[in-house]
């Protein structure tokens, strides 16, 4: 690979960090551990491959276009976004900056362990419903302070 | 066997696991706004939402392996009734939270089975759809079956609708491991799974469950249903009149 093409990958991965989940604003899609593959032709065209989250996830589209969107502002004329089913997304994937981006925001970041309540930090915890209001999320409420909240779940 | 059986097999093999997924997300969905909880409305919603991003992914690959240039709207909203191949289990309607439940109870514990194995696929993009959707049906079988054993070993009445619901649904689940030559062809080329295999599997989450749900097991009846040859009872027709209706009446509207 030219220093060119090495330069407008790592532009390209700079932009996608910039690149906002739209159910939660406040991670990326490099936060969320979707970047699959940058690949830069010697022409200057551009792949990206994202790992959709959930089979059904709505998002998933909107992600998509998000990306091609901002690498066309970047100045990019030839974009391709692929998706890349194998292997399967994990939430392993997801960065720990991602994580510390979901505790902040008050979503409980995806553990095997305790789920700790991302309000007061107590264990004390119980899951109301393996489903909330996304396909990534399960309902949790907090015995301690007893708020309500959301645990992003592990798969 | 002729080159030609080969493709159909494998193109339908792969339109049987999409359409099982569409036509029960489609039940799924008519339950939005009417589970008799919130958590579960969420949960059951959730759930189709699942079926049908798979769905979306089956019914693309079955398009491609057809090669006859019909994507997932042509292939889901473009069909008949009998061109659809769904085992006749998801099409039973939703009836009481109990056939819900035991319907989706009876479908995840085959489909888990049907996925685990198929990530091993020699077909690599149906190994990539199950290998996806292997980890959401673990938990939406979680889910069934905790319900499955609040109902059954619940009150008087909760009980009695569970075993209703099982005596009801059973005769629907013979076809789900009834292999014919489709299937057969497809198991010899790796790209397939072995339906006894997955019976087997199937058998001890479904005894293990019903036991400690305290319902029984309904006995077999030689009566056989044979929706994956297209052979439909009364309920599909209805179902695909309303999922189908907005494309037949203005055909290649998107939005």
């Amino acid at each position: 690979m030219s220093t060119a093409q090495a330069n407008v990958e790592s532009d390209v991965r700079q932009r996608l960090a910039g690149v906002p989940d739209p159910e939660i604003p406040v991670l990326s899609v490099v936060d969320l551990g979707l970047v699959r593959h940058v690949r830069v032709d010697p022409r200057g065209a551009i792949e990206v491959g994202l790992s959709p989250t959930y089979s059904g996830c709505p998002a998933t589209s909107v992600i998509k276009a998000s990306v091609e969107a901002a690498l066309r502002d970047g100045g990019y004329r030839e974009v391709h976004v692929v998706d890349v089913l194998a292997p399967p997304w994990t939430t392993e994937w997801i960065t720990s900056e991602g994580r510390r981006k979901l505790h902040d925001y008050g979503i409980a970041p995806p553990t095997a362990g305790p789920v700790a309540c991302p309000q007061c930090g107590s264990i004390e915890t119980t899951k109301l419903s393996e489903f909330g209001s996304t396909p990534c999320k399960a309902l949790h409420r907090c015995e301690s302070c007893r708020e309500p909240f959301d645990h992003f779940k592990c798969i | 066997m002729s080159a030609q059986f080969q493709a159909d097999a494998h193109f339908r093999y792969v339109l049987r696991l999409a359409d099982a997924n569409l036509v029960l997300a489609q039940r799924l969905g008519e339950l939005i706004g009417h589970a008799p909880a919130l958590e579960e409305d969420l949960a059951l919603g959730n759930v189709a939402l699942d079926l049908l991003g798979q769905a979306r992914l089956l019914l693309t690959h079955a398009g491609a392996l057809e090669g006859q240039d019909r994507d997932e709207d042509m292939l889901a909203f473009l069909r008949e009734q009998r061109e659809f191949l769904n085992a006749t289990l998801v099409e039973q309607p939703n009836g009481d939270f109990a056939h819900v439940i035991v319907r989706q109870f009876l479908f995840d514990a085959w489909q888990l089975e049907i996925y685990t194995r198929l990530g091993a696929s020699a077909d690599p993009q149906l190994a990539a759809i199950a290998a996806k959707g292997v980890k959401e049906a673990r938990y939406h079988l979680r889910f069934s079956s905790g319900w499955v054993v609040r109902l059954g070993d619940g009150t008087g009445e909760s009980r009695a609708r569970a075993q209703q619901a099982l005596e009801a649904l059973w005769p629907h689940t013979v076809e789900l491991f009834d292999a014919d030559d489709i299937d057969r062809a497809m198991l010899a080329q790796g790209v397939g799974v072995d339906l006894g295999a997955v019976q087997a599997a199937w058998n001890r989450h479904i005894d293990t469950t019903l036991a400690e749900a305290t319902l029984t097991r309904p006995a077999d009846r030689p009566w056989r249903w044979y929706g994956k040859r297209g052979q439909h009872g009364e309920h599909l027709g209805r179902l695909l009149a309303e999922m189908q209706y907005m494309q037949r009446t203005y055909p290649g509207a998107a939005w």
